[in-house]
């Protein structure tokens, strides 16, 4: 037991009791929420208050079973997503849904129901997941499934860990024809284009999403790359798998100011000049392709002590592409955007109560903290809340919990399994004070 | 390799017990708990290159009586053990231990006694077969009388000197003692404790062992940067050991 400084991905930092073993099943007992590597940006994987006992899962990570004819997995939920890939790919597996960073764990990936490049066509990772076992806030526990306790299961995925501790996850991986992506690269002029094109792709590719430079205004506003990928079929792929990529760290943290407008924009203007043809067909390795980031350790440490949010949302299909467009206009002219921003097509709502997606267009962008954010981040909510849109609950640090509430019509169903399962409410984290009102 | 790890369900036991699955080694685990060694085996059934079972017994390092018949448990499941690996131990800070007498007795007797029992069990049954590999996790903390592991490390300390005779008696006959010496490493059983710098991951750990066992070295420090620390501590006199708190 550790009384320490637990951080999030977005350098959030709140004093805790981490609890680390690789007995999930008895250091769950009487403790308020588990964590995994600590890859959520705001305040979901953090304690309520500094006394409370978080476990810590990254040592529970053993496989209990793997069926070779089916794909399926039965594993602890410190197991993670280095390590699925790791060992199922070069036989032919690989999980049915990715999130942007493979350093993540499988109860992780459940809690935040994450969803990758291929949502419009496989949803999220609970839609693959067939049962889980977990303690209760009781400290009881259960297996639940979509057909055993079905609304405990339901708010679960996407539940940011609020209804158990969730031990072990089974699921199935997907048969991938061989350990390579075909991609398709385009260079895409504005917004609306982008939209175009992300609507051209979804029907022909099962993994698109796109990269905006989200500092460009006027005409150019939302030009970027659009990368639509598949599984390469074995007659184009190369036959050596692919070699494990050098692992780089990020040596220093860099100083607040190092990441400023300026240098945003020369590095965005550089990435979308580095895509010199108009487009381009390619064999790429799966860890490009998927994690981009994930090829420098500690990326977290460009935007310096002062930390940095990620804003994710959806925007409903229904508002169209002027609410796109809107949207775009106003992130623009707020400010405070850095080089990251991505543009995903989304398919339709899943199962878990506060899973995020929903069909429509998916905007995420990092920004560093700044006295503005607050503001920021109040301006984009209301303006997500009047198209009918939502924001990710693994992103966020400064929804209000008025806001969230606005935009959350399912949250009732969510209270009424919180108050069957955790009656009162000893699972918490940072997070669910702020925007549950749970005791800190 | 034909590998028992006793040890193997968690920590560096664990991590090496993998390595030398995804090798294609034949592991068998011992450890105290049969459930928790039956979540262990099909850990490493979905890990391993060939395809089969993992075998494992119960030996659980403060009951003696039981090691011979775990031992052949593994003979058999094995075909012959060519390999032994022991990181099961106890631990408990120095502030646990001269608080409880009965606890520094555990300790000791399980860190030193019991394990050098059941390495002469091990070490019998590879001589009798013409030879083989024993690595065994000692402990950098054996290095040197130090102030804030005195009693942890004296049992280390006496484990490393006979692994060290060991090696020195049996090479001739085929026998390759690994005296194994960890710094700081992030496991559960330092879960609590502040990592100092140059803290490892077990995995890590594990490569190194691996690939001093294939070399046959009879001693490792791990991360190498131990070996350095160590020197510089060795060498310190005993004044400054007096007034400095490492």
């Amino acid at each position: 037991m550790s009384e320490a400084i637990l951080a999030a991905w977005g350098r959030l930092s709140l004093p805790g009791v981490e609890l680390l073993g690789e007995d999930l099943e008895s250091l769950s007992r009487c403790t308020t929420l588990s964590r995994g590597m600590g890859r959520s940006y705001g305040d979901s994987s953090l304690p309520a208050r500094g006394t409370d006992r978080v476990v810590s899962t990254r040592l529970a990570n053993r496989i209990l079973a793997f069926d070779a004819r089916t794909g399926v997995v039965r594993a602890e939920a410190g197991l993670s997503l280095v390590e699925i890939n790791r060992l199922f790919m070069p036989r032919g597996f690989f999980p049915p849904v990715t999130p942007g960073t493979k350093f993540v764990t499988l109860g992780g990936m459940v809690a935040s129901d994450v969803h990758g490049k291929n949502h419009h066509r496989e949803g999220c990772f609970g839609a693959h997941v067939r049962s889980m076992r977990m303690r209760l806030a009781d400290d009881s526990i259960v297996t639940c499934s979509p057909t055993e306790h079905p609304d405990l299961f339901h708010a679960t995925i996407g539940g940011m860990g609020l209804l158990g501790h969730i031990l072990e996850v089974e699921f199935a991986l997907h048969r991938i024809p061989s350990p390579w992506i075909f991609m398709e690269s385009e260079r895409v002029h504005d917004i609306d284009e982008f939209l175009a094109a992300l609507g051209r792709a979804a029907p022909r590719w099962p993994m698109t999403m796109g990269w905006i430079d989200c500092l460009q205004r006027g005409r150019s506003m939302g030009r970027g790359i659009l990368m639509a990928g598949r599984w390469a079929e074995p007659h184009e792929a190369p036959k050596a798998p692919p070699r494990a990529a050098a692992e780089l760290t990020f040596p220093v943290e860099l100083p607040n100011w190092a990441l400023n407008p300026t240098t945003a924009s020369l590095f965005n203007m550089a990435y979308y000049w580095r895509h010199t043809q108009q487009r381009v067909e390619t064999i790429v390795a799966p860890e490009p392709f998927f994690y981009p980031l994930d090829a420098i350790l500690h990326w977290n440490r460009v935007y310096g002590p002062r930390g940095f949010t990620q804003y994710q949302c959806v925007l409903p299909r229904a508002a169209g592409p002027a609410a796109v467009r809107e949207f775009m206009d106003r992130l623009t002219s707020l400010g405070g955007a850095s080089p990251l921003c991505v543009i995903k097509d989304c398919g339709p709502e899943g199962e878990g109560l506060l899973s995020f997606p929903l069909e429509g267009t998916s905007i995420a962008v990092d920004m560093a903290i700044s006295p503005d954010i607050q503001r920021i981040v109040d301006r984009l909510n209301e303006f997500v809340i009047a198209a009918g849109g939502r924001i990710y609950l693994t992103k966020d640090r400064f929804t209000r919990p008025t806001h969230f509430r606005a935009m959350e019509p399912r949250l009732e169903r969510f209270f009424a399994a919180r108050e069957k399962w955790d009656p009162h409410r000893r699972l918490r984290s940072a997070q669910s004070v702020r925007l549950f009102g749970d005791r800190a | 390799m034909k590998a028992i790890v006793l040890g193997g369900t968690a920590g560096m036991g664990r991590a090496i017990a993998r390595r030398l699955a995804e090798r294609g080694d034949e592991v068998f685990l011992m450890g105290r708990d049969a459930g928790d060694l039956a979540r262990s085996a099909a850990d490493l059934e979905a890990r391993q290159a060939k395809n089969g079972r993992v075998g494992y017994a119960v030996c659980d390092l403060e009951k003696t009586d039981g090691f011979a018949a775990a031992l052949d448990e593994a003979d058999r499941a094995l075909g012959g053990f060519d390999t032994v690996v022991v990181t099961a131990a106890m631990f408990a800070t120095q502030e646990a231990l001269e608080a409880d007498v009965e606890l520094t007795r555990r300790l000791l007797t399980v860190n030193y006694t019991n394990t050098v029992v059941f390495c002469e069990h091990a070490r019998k049954r590879l001589l009798e077969r013409g030879g083989g590999r024993l690595t065994v996790f000692s402990s950098v903390a054996g290095d040197r009388g130090r102030k804030p592991v005195a009693l942890y490390g004296s049992s280390k300390a006496g484990l490393s000197h006979y692994l060290e005779s060991l090696d020195h008696k049996f090479h001739a006959k085929g026998l390759t003692v690994l005296c194994v010496k960890p710094g700081f490493v992030k496991t559960g059983m330092t879960a609590g404790l502040k990592p100092p710098p140059f803290a490892g991951e077990p995995d890590d750990v594990a490569k190194d062992v691996v690939r001093a066992m294939v070399a046959r070295k009879p001693l490792l420090y791990t991360p190498a940067i131990w070996a350095l620390v160590m020197l510089v501590i060795r060498w310190l006199p005993r004044f400054v050991m007096r007034r400095i708190g490492f």
